[in-house]
Parts: structure tokens; C-alpha cells; sequence
């Protein structure tokens, strides 16, 4: 429900604050466990409860994964940061203060590529800033009780579970301009973090969290408005929707004399709209000072080094080489690599040797976007846990290509395969599927089919063409599919003009 | 008496854990309603943690150092299952958990815990007036206060009712109300000591420390409590010496220095006299006196007292009526509820601070406060690193003056906290420092010199504090006060 | 240099969370322009180029493994709160202004 401004809208100055829950398997600064969904306040100890007399131990694996998420989105690592204490009083806060990182974050100045493709499939790739990457920890969960969000509540419970989980911050520079942008961003960081394997990035569980701030303005060269902060939106296209529908509204309101705000709207998926959360208390004063329980951390050259070679290939640079090496479309190559245990998968079958030759990359993308994925769709799977392994795929590829079976029986025997691994030659084997290219065996069919359609021979040969299709039909009934369609067409042909 | 002392007698069989630990009950028993040094008494716990030293003494077994040892306990040092209140109603019931580093490492030394002792409220102040469970009194004079924040521990030591004592030390906590009640008083290097489960106050000067009756007790306690701890990242990973070693060392050619400017402001004659008699008996010792400069020496009390509330205002946000300690309902919502709860549960003293912290810590002070007094901080630590270029311990008197009396200070908290003038820089620059008494005023109160060591140089400090101490023989010249007890009683 | 006004101590008592009453604002408006006002003496020091200390004797890089230890003390734990509601801890509502 985007309010029409009317006109065109204004121009969008967009900027993201992503919150990376990492994937450790304690708390940031204790021994806690990170599991989502357990009974509350289970994932506790004396230090997440922020008792008297506790104190804060770094985990050496967040570290880690902070260090290599920044090397992944090209940032510089700080060869000296620290942390700091950020102060205010919330009950999902155990010490009224969250420990993050103030003045000398972990990584700076960063950029990811962001590919956007319209609906011509043209792609067009837009290089995004990222000003810095910090860490900091969770707050925990409130339930509200006697409504179901917080207007409204008689009282509140809380849940520390989730409080001292490992945070990476990272900020955006406000180079996105649409919704679309926006959510591609979020959707590409998203990505790198799964490739890395440092987050879930489960935007339900709230592992990946975004907030937007976004102004307009009426061209490109005029200033930066007033910026709105947007939050709550768990899911890329949330995002999207939010940001276009936020456009809509400065860009009416603006028109309409009226001021932007600065406050913070959250978006509802109910009804499709931002609303004011609230005006911001007076400026937030945070008073940051450095936190004294914990020394500084510095990443020596070496230290960083060896972390930038564990690094995997990253999305972008697999999405190229796809193009330009494996000749698919910037389309496919986008699908592929949207999930990393897809894009592997695909590797695998593409680099997998039937009788010492590789089966063609575009033949075993296409199963995989469409049979395959329909199926791990509708049966909620990864690819990771499916029977037939790539090597199965590209032996499936190279039965086709060998002109052993068909495209429609290597449908066939695909739920076999998906349901129970096996290798395709032998199902064949086995099934009696194997395409029949003997001419002699077509021949004697064809003779057959044309004596028993008479009529239809005889309309074919007065000039209807179109009826080879019944007799090619016919011809599979009797074959049941197996025979070699060309074959099948040319004996056809020639049978038929007499 | 000193532990070796009771330690030898307790292996010889001529006293049982449990004789020891009933022995020190009864004379809690005895002084503590005058002196009231303790906020709780184990004493159940205490004599069956005795009784399984002495089934271990039976069975034959190798004891460990302390074994049998009754030891007093600062209230801010959280104990397992016994109520941990840092002297505040916030805490008045609390209950923790957990065991801090320090007293886990005394029972497992076979100490045994007698009780916990007041304090300062939370450990600020200097007098532990502002206990919310009422001060205590100097054993020497029942009308003066003890000093403080570790009065109660102090008390107790020279009250005779522990062998030794466990206190905390973020601008003079120990080292002030040991020269005020005539014991000895160490606070360690910064990260010697583990912090976790000290309530914490200033997180970057606080530090855990013993309060004993000789300088040998306090090297004995010391060797137990200090060392690596997983648990405090801020702890130091440097292996702990046998402190006991060495304390003997004859001190020829030591250089003790003088700190120039530092005693001239409000400085009693009597602790001027006495301890320019110590730099005396020092130099006849064959020390070398030099004279050293601390130009910055003297903004150690404004820099701590921003420092000190600002770290102060963020650790104390967390007593919120949310998760442990009180919570007044009061009003409607979770914020009136913590604000009443807050206002409620903190006395003035720590009310004061948190205000002063968060004012220094605000938008538009932060780098005229702050960030300022963190930058002199580093003054201060360059003027010693230059003064032990040419000093291997500093020597001043631990206070400006002896134990004041109760009230005196009390409505100005300015005059309060100008009395920390000459400790707190060592918690600025990090280092060791000992008290240890060094005479008497004209009303018979103890004086205390105090020693500052380099980084780490404990085992430097102990071995002055202690060939001092056996020349000096201060104690053995007091004027006895009625609530102390002899130091032989047995 | 500090004035400090009964305001000013308000300010700072609410971004403290501290509900005081009148008179003690009073009192602690006149302590705290005492106490800031010998604090303000640092302000003659000459810092120019000084890097701050944050702890006198500095550690680096101090770590723990990842490594999961479960709690055994969760029921003391939620039994330290002064209103424990089953698996949770229970606060009054949360007002947003």
C-alpha cells in the first residue's frame, strides 16, 4: 500500500546497519552456549546475568570470524582496536551497559558489489561502501505480557538467552538508492556471511538483522534530507517495501510542505506501512567510555594474512567465473550461487568425468534450477542431503548428451534418483529405458503405424503437415518414449512423403 | 601471632583448627559490639571447615599452607552461598552464586572463612561511614573511625579477631585504614590479582590485597591469592614468586626515594616527624635516601575522582531491581521501578559518585573530564616511570593524617576524599604499595608509612616492608588500646 | 569553571536512572560544583599530544576458546530475581515516552 506521491518520487539516499549474529559456539565473552529456541533463560550463566564481580573473556573464534567477515567485504583490519561500554538502561541489557566498539572498530572502509537484475535479465552491478564492522554483544528478549507487543502490555518477561551472543555491526556507507538496492544488499551480505560460514544469517531466528536509514532528496547533487531510521523488517523484501514505501512518504509529505521527522518507524508486515516508534528521547547520550575489563586487541600482518587464505571464494567472484568461464547467464549464475552448498554442488558435477570427459555446466545448471530445486523445495532440503550425488547429476547430463536416453526418461528417472541415490546408467539398465537407435527397429514401426492410419497418411500427403506430431506422439506411445526422437523424425519424414 | 606461628603450633598438635577458629569466634564475641567489624559471622561454617582440617591433621595428610587459618573476608568479595552485600541495601540479601577467584583460592589453601566484613558502601569512601549498616570503630580509639572502604578488615585485624584479613584497594582502601588501625596493608600491581568476583567499583584501579599483622603474613597471603586467572582477561599472565623468600635481604645500596612536594599540603607533624625518623632508620640500614620529582603527583586525587565515578556510574547500572538485589515497586512501568529502586537502595555517597561519573562521561563534558583526566593519568605514570629511574621503592606516608573522628567528615566529601591524596596515585600508575605502621601520634594513634613499588616488584616491597618492620619493632612499642588484643593471647 | 544547577544534577540523575527528591538534588548540586570544581583543576595541565591510559599496566589480546560450558547454577540464578516467573524474570511495563 504505497501512498502515491502523485509524481515520480523523489531520489532515495539509503544506508544499512546490519546486525551479523556469528556463529560461535559460546557467548562473545563467556562459556555460555549460543543455541536459538531453547527453554528461556537456560543459555545463562553469572556473567550473562551480569552478576556483581564478573567479568568479560573474549572468545578467540569471534575474533576470528569479526576479523574474516572484514576481510570479505575488502575492509582494512585495525592493527590496534579496543572495546568500549555503551551505556543505557533497558531490561534486556544485564549491565544497563552493551559492550561494542566505539571509536576503534575491528575493520573500516570496506565496499561490497551488489548485482541487480531487472526484468529483462540485463544485470547491472553497483560497487556499495561500508564505513566500518564492529563487534559488540546481543541484548537478550522480552515477551510481552497481556498483548502481544509492547503498546498495550501489563508487564514484560525477559529472556536472556540471547544476551551476549556475538554481534558483527556493520555499517553502510548511504550509497544504495531504491528498495530493490536495499534488499540486494542486505541479501549479498547475507550471502558472504554464509560463504564464510561465520552466520546463519537467519533473518527469521534474527541471526541477520537490518536497519535502514533512508532520506530523500529531489535530484542527486541536492543535500541529504532529514533520515528516518526503519526497523523491523525480517526479510529481504520486507526491506524492500519498507524503503519504497518510506520513499513514497517523505517524497508526499515533502510535496504535501510537511517536515521529516527524525525518529525511528517500524515497519508492520500486517498492513504494509511504516509507523512512528517514537520520537527520538531527546538525543540518546550513550556516554561511551572504553571498557576496562578488556585489554585492546591488535591483529598483527601475519595474523591477518593467514586469516585472508582460509577465505573461501566469495559470491561475486564465483557469479563471474560462472559467466565468463562456464558461459552461463548472469541469471543462472546468480541462482546458482545463492546458496553455497548449491553453487558446490554444481562445481561438483560440472568438474565430475564421465568416460574421462565433463558434462556441459549450462545441461546441469538447468537441472539443478529446475527438477532439483522444486523437489528440495518441496521437501524443505538441502542440497547437502540429497541421494544423488553430483556425480550422479553429471552422469545423468552425460546419458542425455551420449544420446543413450532421452531428456523426458532422464525426467522419468529422476524422482528415483532424488528419492534414492543409485546411478543412472544402471536404472536405465535396469528399467529398460535406454533410447532405441537401431533404424531397423524404428523402420519396422513406422511401417506399422502407417498402416494402421491410413486417413491421417493420406491427409499428411494432401499437405497437413502438422500431423507428423500425431505419428511422432504415436510412434512414443508404442516405444514407450524410448525411441531416439531424431531418429525417430527422420525415418518419419521420409516414410511419410513415400 | 603470626601464621607460621600458629601454623607450626597448629602441626605440633599443641592447638586443634577447631581450638584456633573458637579462639578468634569468641573474641568476635567479645569486641565486635564495640568495634563491629564484621557485617556477618560464619561461624557454623567456619568451625566445620576447622573440624575437616583437623580430620586431614589426623588422617595424616600433607595440610596446605593456610590450612586452619581463620581469615576475615571483605564484604565485596563475593563468597558461594554466603550473603555478599558490599554494605548496600541494593545487596542486602544477596546471595551469590559463585566464589570469587581470591577466596576460592584461600579455601582451597585450607583458610577458613570467619566472616564478612563492613565496608564503605560498595567501597567508596574512606571511613566506612557510609556502610549502609553503620560504621565501624577503630580498634585503638572507639570514637575514630577506621578508615576505608576496607575499615571492617582492618578492624578486624587489629582488633585481633582474624589471623588476617582480605581487602580491596582502588584509590588507598587498604593501605589508608591499615596505617589507621596499625597493620600492615598491600595492594598488589594492577592484574597481580584476579578481580573476578570483586564487586567491582573503579574496574581499572581496583584491586584485591591483604591486610595483616606482619609484612611475612601479608607475602603468605599474597603467594595464595596471586597469579593468572582465565576468568579476568584483564589479570596478569606473569608467574607468581614465592613471596615468603627473600623478605630477609639485607638492603645495602637500596635507593629509596623521597617524593619531592609531596607532603606539604595539610601534612600532621607527628606523620611527618615519624616517617622522616623511618627514612632514618632506613638509610642506617644502608639504603641510599635520593630525592625524586612526581611533578603530577598531586592531580592523582582529580583524576581519580573522575576516572574513579565514571567506571563506577557503568558498573553500577546494573543493579536495576531486575535481576538480583532489591527492587522497590513503586509507580508504574520498569523505568519509575529501577529509578525509586535506585534511589532507594544506593546511599549518598555512591548516589554522589554515579552522578559525578555520569556528568564526566556526558555529552560535552566527556573530553574536558574524561578524556583529560585519562591523558594526566599518563602523566602520572611517565613521573614514576622517571622517579624509579633513580628510586627502587618510593616512601611516603601512606595518609596525611591519623584516624579522624567518626562524623567529622562526613558532610564534606570534597575534605574526604583530599585524605587519599597519597595512595591513590599508585592505583593510577597501576603499581604495588604496602602500609605499615610506623609510629604513634600524640593521642596514640598508629601512623603509617607507605612504600610504592615498580611494576610487579612485590617481592622488592615486602623485603623492605619487612627488614623495616623487624628493625623498626613499631608494635612492640604501642601504647595498647583496650580493644586490641596482645598479640600472643594464647 | 562548573556551575552546577539543580537542573543540570536532574539531567544527570535521569540518565543515571535515579528518581531523587527535591532537597537532594539541592544538596547534591552544591557538592557536585564543590567536587567538579577542584576536578576542573586538570584543565591547567598541558595534555597536548598525551595519549590516554585506560589501564596502568596494559594486556593484549587476551582470549578464551570457544568452548561451551553449561551452567549449573541457572535456578539460583533466576532465583536471585526479586520476581521470578517460571523460566523468566518478571518487570513491570515497559513504558516508551
Amino acid at each position: 500500500m504505497v501512498p502515491s506521491s502523485g509524481q515520480n518520487s523523489w531520489v532515495a539516499v539509503i544506508g544499512l546497519e546490519t546486525h551479523v549474529q556469528l556463529g560461535t559456539d559460546s557467548k562473545i565473552f563467556t562459556a555460555a552456549s549460543t543455541a536459538f529456541g531453547d527453554t528461556p533463560n537456560t543459555h545463562v550463566d553469572p556473567v550473562v546475568f551480569g552478576l556483581p564481580g564478573t567479568l568479560p573473556v573474549l572468545n578467540c573464534k569471534v575474533l576470528e570470524y569479526a576479523c574474516k567477515a572484514g576481510l570479505a567485504i575488502n575492509c582494512s583490519i585495525a592493527t590496534h582496536s579496543k572495546f568500549d561500554r555503551k551505556q543505557y538502561f533497558y531490561p534486556d541489557l544485564p549491565k544497563n551497559y552493551q559492550i561494542s566498539q566505539y571509536d576503534e572498530p575491528i575493520a573500516t572502509d570496506g565496499w561490497i558489489e551488489i548485482e541487480v537484475i531487472d526484468k529483462d535479465g540485463q544485470s547491472c552491478t553497483r560497487r556499495i561502501g561500508i564505513e566500518r564492522l564492529h563487534l559488540e554483544e546481543d541484548a537478550g528478549k522480552l515477551v510481552h505480557g497481556g498483548a502481544d507487543q509492547l503498546a498495550g502490555s501489563t508487564h514484560s518477561l525477559v529472556d536472556y538467552n540471547r544476551a551476549g551472543v556475538a554481534l558483527a555491526e556493520i555499517v553502510s556507507r548511504p550509497d544504495l538508492r531504491s528498495g530493490r538496492e536495499a534488499a540486494e544488499y542486505a541479501a549479498e551480505l547475507r550471502r558472504i556471511m554464509r560463504y564464510l560460514g561465520v552466520s546463519d544469517g537467519n533473518m527469521q531466528e534474527g541471526s541477520l538483522r537490518c536497519d535502514v536509514n533512508i532520506s530523500v532528496r529531489p535530484d542527486e547533487d541536492a543535500p541529504f534530507g532529514v533520515k528516518v531510521e526503519l526497523k523491523n523488517m525480517n526479510s529481504f523484501s520486507a526491506i524492500q517495501k519498507a524503503c519504497d514505501y518510506e520513499i513514497a512518504r517523505q517524497t508526499k509529505a515533502i510535496r504535501a510542505g510537511e517536515a521529516i521527522l527524525q525518529e525511528t518507524r517500524l515497519w508492520d508486515e500486517a498492513t504494509q506501512r511504516t509507523r512512528s516508534m517514537r520520537s527520538k528521547e531527546g538525543s540518546s547520550d550513550y556516554r561511551y567510555f572504553p571498557e576496562p575489563d578488556l585489554g585492546p586487541i591488535e591483529v598483527s600482518a601475519e595474523q591477518r594474512e593467514a586469516w585472508r587464505a582460509e577465505l573461501p571464494e566469495l559470491p561475486a567472484a564465483r557469479r563471474h567465473r560462472y559467466v565468463d568461464v562456464h558461459g552461463l547467464s548472469a541469471y543462472d549464475a546468480r541462482v546458482l550461487t545463492d546458496d553455497k552448498p548449491m553453487a558446490d554442488y554444481f562445481e561438483a558435477a560440472i568438474s565430475a568425468e564421465v568416460d574421462g570427459r565433463t558434462v556441459d555446466a549450462k545441461a546441469v545448471a538447468n537441472w539443478l534450477m529446475g527438477d532439483i530445486s522444486a523437489h528440495l523445495n518441496a521437501n524443505k532440503l538441502s542440497v547437502n542431503a540429497l541421494p544423488l550425488g553430483p556425480g550422479g547429476l553429471a552422469e545423468l547430463v552425460a546419458l542425455i548428451q551420449g544420446g543413450r536416453i532421452s531428456g523426458k526418461i532422464a525426467k522419468e528417472i529422476l524422482p528415483e534418483l532424488l528419492a534414492q541415490g543409485g546411478t543412472p546408467g544402471a536404472i536405465v539398465e535396469r528399467r529398460g529405458l535406454a533410447m532405441i537407435t537401431d533404424p531397423d527397429l524404428i523402420e519396422a514401426i513406422v511401417a506399422e503405424l502407417l498402416a494402421a492410419h491410413p486417413e491421417e497418411v493420406a491427409l499428411f500427403r494432401g499437405g497437413k503437415n502438422k500431423l507428423q506430431g500425431f505419428f511422432v506422439g504415436q510412434l512414443m506411445k508404442k516405444t514407450g518414449g524410448k525411441a531416439d526422437p531424431r531418429l525417430a523424425n527422420q525415418i518419419l519424414s521420409r516414410r511419410l512423403r513415400g | 601471632m603470626a601464621i607460621a606461628a600458629w601454623r607450626r603450633r597448629l602441626l605440633a598438635r599443641e592447638i586443634s583448627a577447631v581450638e584456633l577458629c573458637e579462639l578468634f569466634l569468641g573474641r568476635i564475641r567479645h569486641s565486635d559490639e564495640q568495634v563491629r567489624a564484621f557485617l556477618n559471622v560464619t561461624g557454623d561454617q567456619a568451625l566445620a571447615a576447622a573440624r575437616a582440617v583437623d580430620d586431614r591433621l589426623a588422617a595424616g595428610e600433607r595440610l596446605p599452607p593456610l590450612a586452619g587459618m581463620p581469615l576475615a573476608i571483605k564484604d565485596n568479595l563475593c563468597t558461594r552461598g554466603v550473603r555478599t552485600t558490599c554494605a548496600s541495601r541494593m545487596l542486602e540479601t544477596f546471595v551469590p552464586p559463585y566464589e570469587s577467584t581470591v577466596t576460592g583460592r584461600l579455601w582451597e589453601s585450607g583458610a577458613v572463612l570467619l566472616g564478612k566484613t563492613n565496608l564503605d558502601e560498595f567501597a567508596m569512601g574512606s571511613s566506612t561511614e557510609t556502610s549502609a549498616f553503620g560504621a565501624s570503630c577503630n580498634p585503638w580509639n572507639s570514637d575514630c573511625v577506621p578508615g576505608g572502604s576496607s575499615g571492617g578488615s582492618a578492624a578486624a585485624v587489629a582488633a585481633g579477631q582474624c589471623i588476617a584479613a582480605l581487602g580491596s584497594d582502588t584509590g588507598g582502601s587498604i593501605r589508608q585504614p591499615a596505617a589507621f588501625c596499625g597493620v600492615v596493608g598491600l595492594k598488589p600491581t594492577y592484574g597481580r590479582v584476579s578481580r573476578w568476583g570483586l564487586v567491582a567499583f573503579a574496574s581499572s584501579l581496583d584491586q584485591v590485597g591483604p591486610l595483616t599483622r606482619s609484612v611475612e603474613d601479608a607475602a603468605e597471603l599474597l603467594n595464595v591469592i596471586a597469579g593468572p586467572d582465565p576468568r579476568d582477561g584483564t589479570c596478569l599472565d606473569t608467574p607468581v614468586p614465592d613471596y615468603t623468600q627473600g623478605l630477609d635481604r639485607d638492603l645495602t645500596g637500596l635507593r629509596v626515594g623521597l617524593i619531592r612536594n609531596c607532603l606539604e599540603q595539610g601534612l600532621d607533624p607527628a606523620i611527618a616527624a615519624s616517617v622522616s625518623r623511618a627514612a632514618d632508620q632506613l638509610a642506617a640500614l644502608g639504603c641510599d635516601i635520593v630525592e625524586v620529582d612526581c611533578p603530577r603527583f598531586g592531580d592523582g586525587i582529580a583524576t581519580y575522582y573522575v576516572i574513579a565515578p565514571s567506571e563506577a556510574s557503568a558498573n553500577l547500572a546494573r543493579y536495576d531491581g531486575v535481576k538480583y538485589g532489591l527492587r522497590v515497586e513503586a509507580g508504574d512501568g520498569c523505568t519509575v521501578m529501577t529509578a525509586r529502586t535506585r534511589a532507594e537502595g544506593f546511599g549518598a555517597e555512591v548516589q554522589r559518585r554515579i552522578l559525578i561519573g555520569t556528568y564526566a562521561l556526558s555529552a560535552g563534558y566527556v573530553d574536558a573530564f574524561y578524556r583529560k583526566a585519562q591523558q594526566v593519568r599518563t602523566l602520572i605514570r611517565r613521573d614514576f616511570d622517571v622517579a624509579f629511574e633513580q628510586a627502587d621503592v618510593l616512601l611516603t606516608p601512606t595518609s596525611p593524617t591519623t584516624a579522624f573522628r567518626a562524623g567529622e567528615r562526613a558532610d564534606d566529601p570534597l575534605a574526604m576524599y583530599l585524605a587519599d591524596l597519597l595512595t591513590i596515585p599508585a592505583n593510577l600508575a597501576g603499581l604495588p604499595a604496602i602500609s605499615i605502621p610506623c609510629g604513634f601520634d600524640t593521642a596514640g594513634l598508629p601512623i603509617g608509612l607507605q612504600l610504592i613499588g615498580n611494576v610487579l616488584d612485590e617481592q622488592r616491597l615486602l623485603n623492605v616492608a619487612h627488614v623495616y618492620e623487624q628493625k623498626a619493632q613499631v608494635m612492640a612499642r604501642c601504647p595498647l588500646a583496650p580493644l586490641v588484643s596482645s598479640n600472643d593471647p594464647v | 569553571m562548573s556551575r552546577i544547577t539543580p537542573a543540570d544534577v536532574r539531567k544527570v540523575a535521569q540518565l543515571a536512572r535515579l528518581d531523587l527528591p527535591e532537597e537532594r538534588i539541592a544538596t547534591y548540586s552544591d557538592q557536585l560544583e564543590t567536587i567538579l570544581d577542584y576536578v576542573a583543576h586538570l584543565q591547567a595541565v598541558d595534555t597536548e599530544g598525551v595519549p590516554p591510559t585506560t589501564r596502568a599496566v596494559e594486556v593484549v589480546n587476551v582470549t578464551r576458546a570457544d568452548r561451551v560450558s553449561p551452567t549449573q547454577v541457572r535456578e539460583e540464578l533466576l532465583d536471585l530475581a526479586p520476581l521470578r516467573e517460571g523460566d523468566f524474570i518478571r518487570v513491570p511495563r515497559i513504558i516508551v515516552s
